[in-house]
């Protein structure tokens, strides 16, 4: 026994290592690792590479870049370089942390459906349809009525987008495995439904929710992004690259680099997520692929 | 001495594939006389399909006629422009597939896809109309007038394969192929489904290119057959001789093979050992070498030729006798 | 063909429902009060209680439940704070703006990107073909109002090409002003088509039918469109339902930058003075009709695919 998993490992490692070769291999792939790493390496270090993003100093406002303001400054005066960087801290924790949030609620809501009887069903693909009918920034709009601007209304609003989808994925794969064989077998030697969920059919379907949820990455940075634009997001002075794009937007009569220093990291990390979202995707199962390669 | 049907002599094709050219088919020989039942039996990968893919000329963009010559009923396929080959095809040459569940078109009706193969036909709608309801019936389609209008998913799979056959026959081509036609049907649809084709071909009197690995069907149904084994065609001959007295080692390995003809409860059926070969880089010698349980020393060197017996019209192999 | 219509309408309805009773939901649990909200924190006591009980917010729970579904189906959307008028009226005096802006967002994204997706299914592999795939994933990741921002920044402050602000007059005009915003918008659309309808060619191009369509010698022509074309714009048709509703999203950010009027404005001003009879009336118009629009988009499906008209239990 012990054999047997010790030499699974290593054999697991292997492949996600000649995945990860293959996933660089691919120009996209490698660009997109690259302009991600770029972005978290950023955010991660940002103490030590910028001056303070709030700092104000209103004398030297819109200043076009230089060696002093890497990107130049805002209407306030402050270095849009390190708003940037800092912001990209907050673009990663929210969007990361909210698909993890919807990956969960999701996955949960869509084994219930799937596994269990058949008016809950009903009810739960009822309201998963509700939620998705919702067009995402009048849900946001909506819920920031309700709740007033906040990172949490961001979160909530990728939730309530996003979950739905993943307990759809989940709920049709866990009924037709539901009646798969290995599952009736494990049910005939008196497994519950707690411990088949758990360790049979939840393992077998992760998988694919999981690459789907890496490719709605870019979605999630443009939803923190746009709310912060309209200025239901993250609230001032703490800089989220969507206020800085929105303040750059209302100053753009007197300074275009505000609108330049917020738009390039969007930009760079849509684009980052997404190549290596397809990279990823078309390593792991090209079944999904809906597009070229 | 009327033109064969199909006559196809010392066809090559070639894949390009990354590691090279793939040598698909070899100096491959058929002939198919007007009005007659001719097999092609085979494993997978023994080039059948790409065979058909050529005398269609329907081949992938990255295979290749590299010589040889095919003929439809006279004319030469191989020189043919694409649109005189076009107007060909549904027309003087038509085939059936193995897989009814995908072959037609699911958003279309039965009856749309029937009339509209007669393309060709200057008719008013409602003659091509009557004509296809005609055929149906003729395939034993219950109720056709009233089905027409449905859809494919609305019907079984053997009726399924059962239009295709009449799709395949309403132009009575002068060559018919059938590409595995039984293959995914079960055993008794297999049995009505041939019966119908005998029938059909009675009736019609159109040449049969029957392709199968079904080698009993084969035998109830064709007058002659060819055996094909990777690229080649090893042994070809009428079907009892072939058959009953089969000369090809690779032939006698596959009737033994055969489920239906082991004689004794056993729990290991007979297999053929080892792998098909390499098509990019072929053995020098019989393509049959390296699993064949007769090879003796001039197999290695160079492939056998093609050479007539007294029963055989050919066989590949140097055990041959050839008729003097 | 009816059945089906007239189940996937049923279920359209049952969604709008449920999204009623979400919204109200929403609505009651608006922290704080409405009306004193709405009055601001000099109001008096007697007029906040004449708001509460003209809004009806004094009656027990399950009354306003059913006040609000009769409401609601009759049009009555509730009355705007500040000046009265019905929100259904100021709804659809602004709804025109945005609906131009869908329409002419989607429609040049169809012109372009069918075109591209067939170009690249039938060029598979050459030059154009990839180029297009990279573009089309590019557009498809940058969020369109990074792309509105940076078209208004380069071609409107920078280049003077086109105007910033407003919806423009007479209909020329009108169309100039729209070509920023709709390119904005449309842009991302025009990957997401082009991608779309590249895959679904090349698949269904590789289908058995298809074959069989062509050992029957069917004119090339004919086999493109009714073998291949006919199935593989079907997801096209989805993509496009769910399109127009993003876009309804969408225009929001295109109507604030280009300073345009339209429902995302009106909503968008709604919230910052808390006139939240035109937040609900908006949120949920905007619901009805990207139900209807999935609706629309699934029976033409359902009537191009008659294999869906079988299973409705997806």
């Amino acid at each position: 026994m012990s054999a047997a998993t010790s030499a699974a490992k290593p054999a697991a490692a292997r492949r996600a290592q000649s995945a990860l070769r293959r996933v660089l291999s691919e120009p996209l792939g490698l660009l997109g690792s690259l302009l991600v790493l770029l972005v978290v390496l950023g955010a991660g270090f940002a103490g030590l590479l910028a001056p303070d993003p709030i700092a104000l100093a209103p004398i030297d406002r819109f200043l076009a870049p230089s060696m002093d303001h890497l990107l130049g400054t805002d209407n306030l005066g402050r270095d849009l370089f390190a708003r940037v960087l800092f912001g990209g801290r907050i673009a990663l924790v929210v969007s990361l942390g909210s698909t993890a949030a919807s990956l969960l609620l999701g996955v949960t809501a869509g084994l219930v459906a799937g596994y269990g009887p058949r008016w809950l069903d009903n009810l739960l693909l009822l309201i998963f349809d509700a939620l998705k009918s919702f067009p995402t920034v009048m849900l946001a709009l909506a819920l920031v009525t309700l709740l007033g601007p906040s990172e949490w209304a961001v979160v909530l609003v990728v939730i309530i987008a996003n979950a739905p989808s993943y307990a759809r994925m989940a709920r049709t794969q866990t009924m037709s495995l539901r009646h798969a064989q290995f599952v009736e077998a494990e049910r005939s030697l008196g497994a519950g439904a707690g411990r088949i969920i758990a360790s049979h059919i939840l393992p077998n379907i992760v998988g694919p929710i999981l690459i789907v949820a890496s490719m709605d990455i870019p979605v999630v940075i443009a939803i923190e992004a746009g709310m912060s634009f309209l200025g239901l997001g993250v609230r001032p002075p703490t800089p989220s690259w969507g206020t800085i794009l929105e303040s750059g937007f209302e100053y753009i009569q007197d300074s275009p680099w505000a609108v330049i220093a917020g738009g390039l990291p969007i930009i760079i990390t849509t684009l980052g997520f997404t190549f290596l979202g397809e990279a990823l995707r078309d390593t792991f199962d090209p079944k999904l692929a809906t597009g070229p390669r | 001495m009327s033109v064969p049907a199909l006559a196809i002599e010392h066809l090559s094709v070639d894949y390009t594939t990354a590691a090279g050219p793939l040598h698909a088919l070899r100096d491959v020989g058929i002939e198919v006389a007007a009005g007659e039942i001719v097999g092609l039996v085979g494993e997978s990968g023994c080039g059948k399909s790409t065979l058909i893919q050529a005398v269609l000329r329907l081949l992938s963009p990255n295979a290749k006629i590299t010589a040889g010559r095919m003929a439809l009923a006279g004319v030469d396929l191989i020189g043919l422009d694409p649109e005189a080959m076009r107007k060909l095809r549904g027309d003087r040459m038509s085939v059936v597939f193995q897989d009814p569940m995908t072959a037609l078109n699911p958003v279309l009706s039965i009856g749309r896809q029937m009339v509209d193969i007669q393309y060709r036909r200057r008719e008013p709608r409602a003659a091509k109309r009557r004509r296809a309801v005609e055929m149906l019936k003729r395939v034993h389609i219950p109720d056709p007038e009233s089905r027409f209008d449905q859809y494919p998913h609305e019907f079984s799979g053997g009726m399924r394969q059962r239009i295709a056959i009449a799709m395949a026959l309403m132009a009575e081509p002068a060559l018919f192929i059938a590409d595995e036609p039984t293959t995914a049907l079960d055993a008794t649809l297999e049995v009505a489904t041939i019966e119908l084709l005998k029938a059909l071909q009675r009736e019609i009197g159109c040449a049969i290119l029957f392709v199968s690995h079904h080698l009993g069907v084969v035998a109830e149904l064709c007058d002659r057959v060819n055996v094909m084994y990777a690229g080649e065609v090893v042994e070809s001959g009428p079907v009892r001789p072939v058959f009953q007295r089969p000369q090809h080692p690779y032939t006698q390995r596959l009737l033994a093979c055969d489920p239906a003809r082991v004689r004794e409860r056993t729990r290991h059926l007979p297999t053929i050992p080892g792998d098909l070969p390499d098509l990019v880089s072929l053995p020098p010698g019989c393509v049959f070498a390296e699993r064949c349980p007769q090879v003796f020393e001039p197999c290695r060197r160079a492939p056998p030729p093609a050479l007539k017996t007294a029963e055989l019209e050919a066989l590949r192999c140097y055990l041959a006798k050839p008729s003097s | 063909m009816l059945t089906y219509a007239a189940k996937r309408s049923g279920l359209a309805l049952a969604v709008v429902m449920v999204v009623m009773a979400l919204l109200f939901v929403m609505i009651y649990l608006i922290p704080g009060d409405p009306a004193r909200v709405a009055l601001g924190p000099r109001a008096s006591q007697a007029l906040i209680d004449e708001l509460r009980s003209r809004m009806g917010l004094d009656k027990p729970v399950w009354v306003q439940i059913v006040d609000f579904y009769r409401s609601v189906l009759t049009g009555d959307l509730g009355n705007d704070v500040l000046s009265g008028t019905s929100v259904l009226r100021i709804i659809s005096g602004q709804m025109p703006y945005t609906l131009d802006l869908i329409f002419g967002s989607m429609i040049w994204s169809i012109l372009v990107g069918i075109p591209l997706g067939c170009l690249s299914a039938m060029r598979r592999g050459s030059l154009v073909d990839r180029v297009t795939a990279v573009l089309s994933v590019s557009v498809i990741a940058v969020p369109a109002f990074v792309i509105a921002v940076y078209l208004l920044l380069i071609f409107s402050i920078g280049l003077q090409w086109f105007p910033a602000i407003g919806a423009g007059d007479d209909p020329l005009d009108r169309a100039y002003h729209l070509v920023l915003p709709s390119i904005a918008l449309g842009l991302g659309w025009v990957g997401y088509i082009a991608r779309m309808l590249r895959a679904s060619i090349l698949e269904v191009q590789g289908e058995n039918h298809v074959r069989t369509a062509r050992a029957f010698g069917l004119p090339e022509g004919k086999i493109v469109f009714d073998y291949v074309l006919r199935i593989a714009i079907l997801p096209t048709v989805t993509v496009l339902g769910i399109g127009i509703g993003q876009l309804l999203s969408s225009a929001v950010f295109a109507e604030i930058v280009f300073a345009r009027p339209g429902i995302g404005k009106l909503v968008y001003d709604a919230i910052i003075t808390r006139n939240y009879p035109i937040v609900t009336g908006t949120v949920l118009v905007t619901t009805v009709f990207f139900v209807l629009v999935n609706l629309v988009a699934d029976l033409m499906i359902a009537w191009l695919d008659p294999r869906v008209r079988r299973n409705l239990r997806r």
